[in-house]
């Protein structure tokens, strides 16, 4: 996915190395993103992804370009951001496909910041992802560079999620509206809608006006609100587990990953199968995976919706959603994407903690099991436990 | 009388072929004149199964030569790209992402004009045909004469590539043109820089099929001859000569092919052991199956359709160290130098060659110079590349699949007896010059590659349209109208996109007409 990207880069100089994991330990420091780290933090997406989110190649080649012409964006924490702070996210919303051919990151993307501004009445002051996985994380930081503003260091889901009104903001009743589209002709549809479902709705009918992609300005959020419901530190995670695999390989990277993610290896083995078909819009599959090694004898079961949902051996589920699934290869370590998901390969199946928001009752209610169709309740899988890197910026 | 050449890297593998027989093979060193290598390579066949080139009734190639015209940017034209889809598509323009060599090289000049189309096939902007004829004479007056035009979602609609075409050709008629819907699929860059690639090679692929026929001429060989490309399928030479990026993997695919009619077997995994690299490529229903992903050629995303192989470093020449623990086998190889640096021929490098001759597995060079080799470890080694070998069997081996595994190129005998157990193994005659057979025996093919609109209109009858379009495409190559069959059907429901859109896609192929 992202090895393209790595060959054209300039690579640091090894005594920046050092900084690996470092960052969360001096939260005062400030930080720029630059190349390297737009590289970083599309590898680290693919590992925080949960196989979805898409194909971060065009989003980090905008991103790079977008800081080689405007400079490096800021990397702020949450704290850091002052009380009168206006941050909001960029997206892109619609199908994989027209955005192969559309490109839609041209003027229609500042456009729809414009129209972002002029709908909240006042200057927008910071970027904040809406998620991390796939190319809007990339999108949100190329936006602030372009703008001069700082990227705030959190998200709304803390992974990837199908449905806009996924975010971490839902749980708290914050809506994600207004939101601003635009397409490449000029035109600008200001969306205020009563909650996240209805955004949810209007922004489908309008893509589809838009054919079927468009760039999207949503989720504006006060500092105060940002400190409620948002998930504190993900881009310095994305960001750390990147360096992690951009450094290492093989089990010694999965190793890294887990103790930062505070994740486990919960399979590991060669994939016998791949089911995949449409329905209601959505890439429904599963994968089976022969167990290897300490695996041997077993089969894990990985079924998704665009993102990996569910592990089973058997009829057990060993992993559930909103906790993180992540299929990654075993020889490289790189998180593979439901579409790349292919007969014979060497895999690792890693199960890491979701944000803690996710398992409150609300949280549950609306990105748990049920909600994608699975007549089972939440349970945490074997040896979970909080995730680190998320609870040290929480602080 | 058939012959087929497979003009490599390194070597020029020639077969002269009776029907399904093989009658004669060669193999000699590549020279760097096209024309020259296939001269000779005629020549030695014919020689060795004492005919006259008038018994010739088809020569098929397979050649790298454009490949590697691209990764060594020798001989490239410059190149006038024109993309249809302003304002939308503007976020990257004609050659970004490109390598910087590899753009200096071939930019000439870049235009976004208006035209191209959405994925419901409705108009992004009309086309602007003044704008194209300014394009046309600016084109002229820059010194370009090769124009690549890709469109906004041409695999949809090429109505707007068609008509640009015309009207700029109207207005200068010395321009050659390659379309976008012509050679890639849906993603407009990577279709776009297929599309330059091959306008970048045009000059080139006019002078290679002159020296072809000239060559052909020369042998006393007078009939049609073909280019294979990447599918396995041929191209006449005038549809070559347009099209030289579908060259580019068709050596790997013939030696899938040709294994696989070697073997007698439609289905199966081929493993090519070279002299730097093992590939492993499978066979389904005797085309090979290709990857899904998107192909990188020379530091260029591309969407062409290559065959799914997996390739690791170990081949014969392939350099071993025994003190390493694990033995290290590869992937530093001596390459050409296998006869003056390998142990067996005098030389002091230790290779995979060397330890196959200790294994009694291989009879070349003095095989005293390797009899002082640690026999246990000899042993190590040799199982050690069979796992390696096995491993890359396995990554491509689909679920709960039996097909068989054919070992073919230089370095087959490498894998001793043992490998693959609980597999059939297939070791064909002419193993080592199987990419040749593979270009020999390639049909005629057409393809489609559409998304249709599943209103008004059945699953069924969208079919039949791809279907019809293949077809067409088939004969349009070369093939023989009434003999052609359709290969592969693959109908792919789009995600997120409203309504029932499907894209179709559609493979013919058949004999070539005489």
């Amino acid at each position: 996915m992202c090895r393209l990207l790595s060959r054209r880069l300039p690579s640091v100089p090894s005594d920046q190395n050092v900084a690996v994991g470092g960052w969360l330990a001096s939260p005062g420091m400030r930080r720029r993103l630059s190349e390297r780290d737009i590289e970083a933090i599309a590898e680290g997406s693919a590992i925080l992804g949960t196989g979805g989110g898409g194909d971060p190649y065009l989003g980090s080649r905008f991103a790079c370009r977008a800081i080689r012409e405007h400079g490096e964006p800021e990397l702020v924490s949450v704290d850091e951001l002052p009380d009168d702070a206006l941050a909001v996210a960029a997206a892109v919303v619609g199908s994989p496909v027209p955005m192969m051919e559309k490109l839609s990151l041209g003027e229609e993307l500042g456009r729809a910041f414009d129209g972002m501004q002029e709908a909240m009445g006042r200057p927008i002051t910071a970027m904040m992802s809406p998620e991390i996985g796939g190319v809007n994380t990339v999108v949100s930081i190329a936006l602030a560079a372009e703008r001069g503003l700082p990227v705030v260091d959190a998200d709304s889901m803390g992974r990837a999620f199908p449905e806009v009104q996924l975010v971490t903001q839902t749980i708290h009743g914050i809506g994600v509206s207004p939101m601003s589209m635009a397409d490449e002709h000029g035109n600008v549809v200001i969306m205020k809608a009563v909650d996240n479902f209805w955004t949810e709705r209007l922004a489908r009918s309008t893509v589809i006006q838009f054919g079927a992609i468009a760039p999207a300005l949503a989720f504006p959020l006060t500092k105060e609100q940002i400190e409620l419901a948002s998930v504190h530190g993900s881009v310095s995670l994305a960001r750390d587990i990147g360096e992690i695999l951009l450094e290492r390989s093989g089990e010694d990277a999965l190793r890294a990953v887990l103790d930062r993610t505070g994740g486990v290896e919960l399979f590991a083995g060669k994939i016998s199968g791949v089911d995949r078909h449409v329905t209601g819009g959505w890439a429904v599959g599963e994968v089976h995976i022969e167990g290897a090694d300490a695996f041997a004898g077993a089969t894990m079961r990985v079924t998704f919706q665009n993102e990996n949902l569910m592990a089973y051996v058997g009829d057990e589920p060993m992993a559930c959603v909103p906790d993180l699934l992540t299929i990654v290869e075993q020889d490289s370590c790189r998180g593979i994407t439901t579409e790349r998901l292919r007969f014979g390969s060497r895999v690792s199946v890693l199960a890491m903690p979701c944000d803690e928001q996710w398992l409150s009752p609300r949280g549950l209610e609306i990105a748990g099991p049920r909600h994608f169709g699975y007549d089972v309740d939440y349970r945490p899988f074997e040896g979970r436990r909080p995730s680190p890197a998320l609870l040290a910026a929480r602080g | 009388m058939r012959i087929g050449i497979d003009i490599g890297g390194t070597n020029t593998d020639a077969v002269l072929m009776d029907g399904d027989r093989v009658v004669a093979s060669h193999k000699s060193p590549t020279t760097a004149s096209v024309g020259e290598g296939v001269e000779r390579a005629i020549r030695e066949v014919l020689d060795i199964a004492g005919v006259d080139g008038e018994v010739v009734r088809r020569v098929v190639l397979g050649t790298t030569h454009f490949t590697n015209a691209v990764v060594q940017r020798r001989g490239l034209d410059r190149v006038c790209a024109i993309r249809l889809g302003a304002p939308a598509s503007r976020a990257f323009p004609p050659f970004s992402i490109w390598p910087d060599d590899l753009a200096d090289a071939t930019r000439g000049s870049v235009a976004l004009l208006p035209g191209g189309v959405n994925f419901d096939g409705s108009p992004i902007t009309a086309l602007d045909e003044a704008a194209l004829r300014t394009a046309a004479d600016r084109a002229v007056a820059d010194g370009l004469t090769s124009i690549a035009l890709t469109s906004v979602f041409a695999p949809l609609s090429s109505d707007n590539e068609t008509l640009a075409r015309d009207v700029m050709a109207a207005q200068q008629p010395t321009l050659s043109f390659s379309l976008s819907s012509d050679i890639g699929n849906l993603g407009v860059l990577e279709r776009e820089n297929a599309t330059i690639l091959n306008a970048c090679l045009a000059s080139t692929a006019v002078e290679v099929m002159k020296s072809i026929e000239s060559a052909l001429t020369r042998v006393g060989v007078d009939c049609p001859f073909y280019l294979s490309q990447n599918d396995g399928t041929l191209m006449s030479a005038d549809f070559a000569a347009r099209f030289p990026v579908r060259t580019f993997a068709s050596g790997p695919t013939n030696s899938i092919r040709g294994a696989g009619f070697l073997a007698g077997v439609e289905d199966a995994l081929v493993v090519d052991i070279g002299g730097t690299t093992t590939d492993v490529g499978a066979l389904r229903r005797g085309f090979p199956r290709e990857s899904a992903n998107t192909t990188e050629l020379a530091g260029l995303r591309t969407n062409f359709r290559m065959p799914d192989l997996v390739s690791i470093g170990v081949g014969g020449g392939s350099i071993v160290s025994l003190d390493a623990s694990p033995i290290a086998i590869g992937p530093r190889s001596v390459a050409r130098e296998l006869r003056t640096r390998a142990r067996v021929f005098g030389g002091d490098t230790l290779t995979v060659t060397d330890l196959a001759v200790a294994a009694g597995r291989l009879s070349v060079g003095t095989p005293s110079l390797v009899a002082a080799l640690d026999p246990e470890l000899v042993a190590r080694a040799t199982s050690r590349i069979q796992e390696l070998v096995e491993r890359a069997v396995d990554a491509m081996r689909l679920a709960a699949d039996a097909v068989p595994v054919v070992l073919v190129g230089g370095g087959a005998p490498l894998v001793g007896p043992d490998a693959f157990a609980g597999q059939t193994v297939l070791r064909p005659d002419h193993a080592d010059v199987a990419n040749a057979v593979g270009s020999a025996i390639a049909y005629a093919g057409g393809e489609s590659d559409r998304i249709y609109d599943l209103d008004g209109l059945s699953r069924e009858e969208a079919v039949q349209l791809a279907e019809d379009e293949a077809r067409r495409q088939c004969v349009h190559a070369g093939a023989e109208a009434g003999t052609v069959e359709i290969v592969e059907v693959d109908a792919l429901p789009l995600t997120y996109l409203p309504g029932q859109s499907v894209r179709i896609r559609v493979k013919a192929a058949g004999p070539p007409a005489a």
